[in-house]
């Protein structure tokens, strides 16, 4: 299952990340997992919120540039090897990641993260067929 | 095609006949001329005594330039050929570079330029059927009050708005269901940007027109400009000094502006040397005001780079056409030794389909170089979350530029919005390099 992202475009101006926290801050939007895609002149900022239409909507209509990207948010055993054991999977089952980052959580002994792939589908199967499990929107929204 | 015209004979004259009547015109200026103290001298200097001394229309060339640098000398009064007594409106220059350049009008020059607008807007296809939303700034700029007037001449109704307020300006176009408007194109798009904030569509307006001037623009902006809103553009060309809009306008065709030959000589000359260059080769554009008694200019040096076309219109006007203004002579910059023109920058960039309608080109020192930046803001909708994609859209557009300017600036990528709005003439450059 997949869950959705949203990425805003930042360009290279003090304040920018702050403007868009603030924003999302005062609407309640909890960020769940964040990662920042910077280049020297701009960035992408990159998030997974629990309200992800209304957070969407809102950035919109203050005018910054975002969109949403399908992601799969896994759950990794929180111990040492825990994230290359899934890795070790993608890779002998042919899934090629395009990026990832961690994702916030409390009270678990699971590390969570989220993985952009090249063909979500695919990973989905070979995640399934591993026991590995992912994340839904509906948990997402009650994190 | 049912071409319309609102003065079919002197749009038509033949060649002959309508060098006939400027000759006349030019004479009559010259008489007028020679009552201020400023054309006295020149045209004195010339051999210019009196109006039976202009033989021919070569004799102008005879007649040395006037320059912006003339009209600021002569502030407030030493152009002016009547008492002031019969003038009956002034307009200035912005001033934004100097003191300001005055222009005077008695009573006749206006109803002359009010025709030449008239003329203007019939050429389009425009008619009294029309609503005119007047975008540009009233006051001391020719360009509201001119084209009001021209405007009304051909009974349109006019929606004197004036510049700036685009959430007014939009819901005026809804609410009156504006078919003409008149602007200029940097504000046009920004208008444009906010139609989605608006709630509004290009579908539920009824705007078919554009007449769009007074700030330099490429073509593609024009293409842009009809794209995104589905009408016509037209360019018009004008310049407070010889009036104000209504020296040049482009005609059903859209294919460059028809020059109103009896009421202005044009000539183009090589701005390095001063003297005329054939018709189809690019210069310096020279115009002679052959309509206005109370303030007379002639030979004046725009600082507008353009070229005339020879080539008969399928409109079947006499009168020649001048391109689009490609540069300025005073804009030109320099980056490095390389000569830019920031019409050059435009062409480019706005070929670009990820680049909205907003950019700003600047330029500053690092070290002992020239340094050219070139910001764009983003088109949002095109935008899908790829940081990698909005890099190679970045090193496209810098690629594109260095194809034509030879040099290769930074480019920046901003948010739509973010880059200052004018609601005039566009600011698009910022040269803040130490002046020495």
């Amino acid at each position: 299952m997949k869950i959705t992202q949203i990425s805003v475009f930042l360009e290279n101006r003090k304040g920018r990340l702050y403007d868009v926290c603030t924003l999302l801050g005062d609407h309640g939007v909890n960020i769940r997992a964040l990662t920042i895609a910077e280049t020297e002149s701009f960035g992408v900022l990159r998030i997974v919120v629990d309200k992800c239409d209304a957070a969407v909507k809102l950035l919109r209509d203050n005018g910054f540039v975002a969109n949403f990207t399908d992601v799969v948010a896994v759950e990794v055993p929180d111990r040492p090897g825990g994230l290359a054991a899934v890795l070790k999977v993608f890779a002998e089952n042919d899934v090629n990641v395009e990026y990832m980052y961690g994702f916030v959580e409390k009270h678990s002994d699971k590390a969570l993260l989220v993985f952009r792939f090249e063909d979500a589908e695919a990973a989905q199967q070979v995640l399934a067929r591993h026991s590995i499990s992912i994340i839904t929107s509906k948990e997402i929204e009650g994190l | 095609m049912d071409i319309p015209f609102w003065n079919r004979e002197i749009e038509t004259l033949d060649r002959a006949s309508l060098e006939k009547v400027q000759l006349e015109r030019l004479r009559q200026m010259v008489s007028w001329a020679l009552k201020t103290p400023f054309y006295g001298r020149k045209l004195a200097s010339a051999g210019i005594g009196s109006p039976e001394d202009v033989k021919s229309l070569r004799d102008l060339e005879r007649i040395p330039f006037t320059v912006k640098d003339d009209l600021r000398r002569g502030f407030p009064r030493g152009l002016l050929a009547v008492e002031m007594s019969e003038v009956v409106r002034i307009h200035s220059s912005s001033g934004t570079t100097g003191i300001p350049t005055v222009i005077y009008f008695a009573r006749d020059d206006l109803d002359r330029w009010t025709d030449l607008l008239a003329r203007s807007i019939t050429a389009t296809g425009a008619s009294s059927r029309d609503i005119l939303q007047n975008m540009m700034t009233y006051g001391l700029f020719t360009g509201g009050l001119g084209l009001h007037y021209g405007a009304e001449r051909v009974g349109m109704t006019v929606i004197p708005i004036g510049g700036g307020n685009t959430k007014r300006q939009i819901q005026t176009m809804k609410d009156f269901q504006t078919t003409v408007l008149h602007v200029t194109p940097s504000y046009l798009l920004h208008i444009h940007s906010q139609f989605e904030n608006e709630g509004v569509r290009p579908g539920d307006l009824a705007v078919k027109r554009a007449f769009i001037g007074a700030e330099p623009h490429s073509e593609n902006t024009r293409r842009k400009i009809e794209d995104l809103l589905g009408i016509q553009a037209f360019n018009s060309y004008g310049l407070s000094e010889l009036n104000g809009p209504g020296v040049a306008f482009e005609c059903v065709h859209r294919k460059d502006m028809h020059v109103w030959e009896d009421a202005y000589l044009i000539e183009i000359i090589d701005p390095k040397t001063g003297q005329n260059v054939e018709d189809g080769q690019e210069g310096e554009v020279v115009l002679t005001n052959l309509v206005r008694r109370a303030m007379p200019i002639l030979r004046y040096r725009t600082r507008d780079l353009a070229f005339v076309h020879p080539e008969p219109c399928e409109c079947g006007r006499t009168h020649r056409r001048l391109s689009r203004i490609l540069g300025r002579t005073d804009d030109m910059l320099i980056i490095n030794g390389v000569n830019v023109f920031p019409s050059q920058i435009e062409e480019r960039i706005m070929k670009v389909p990820e680049v909205a309608t907003n950019y700003l080109i600047h330029v500053d020192k690092k070290g002992a170089l020239d340094r050219l930046t070139v910001k764009v803001e983003i088109y949002p909708k095109l935008f899908l979350g790829e940081a990698a994609r909005l890099e190679a859209l970045r090193a496209r557009i810098r690629e594109e530029l260095r194809s034509s300017i030879v040099i290769s600036p930074n480019v920046e990528l901003h948010e739509p919005g973010s880059l200052p709005v004018s609601e005039g003439k566009a600011k698009r450059v910022v040269d803040e390099r130490p002046k020495d």
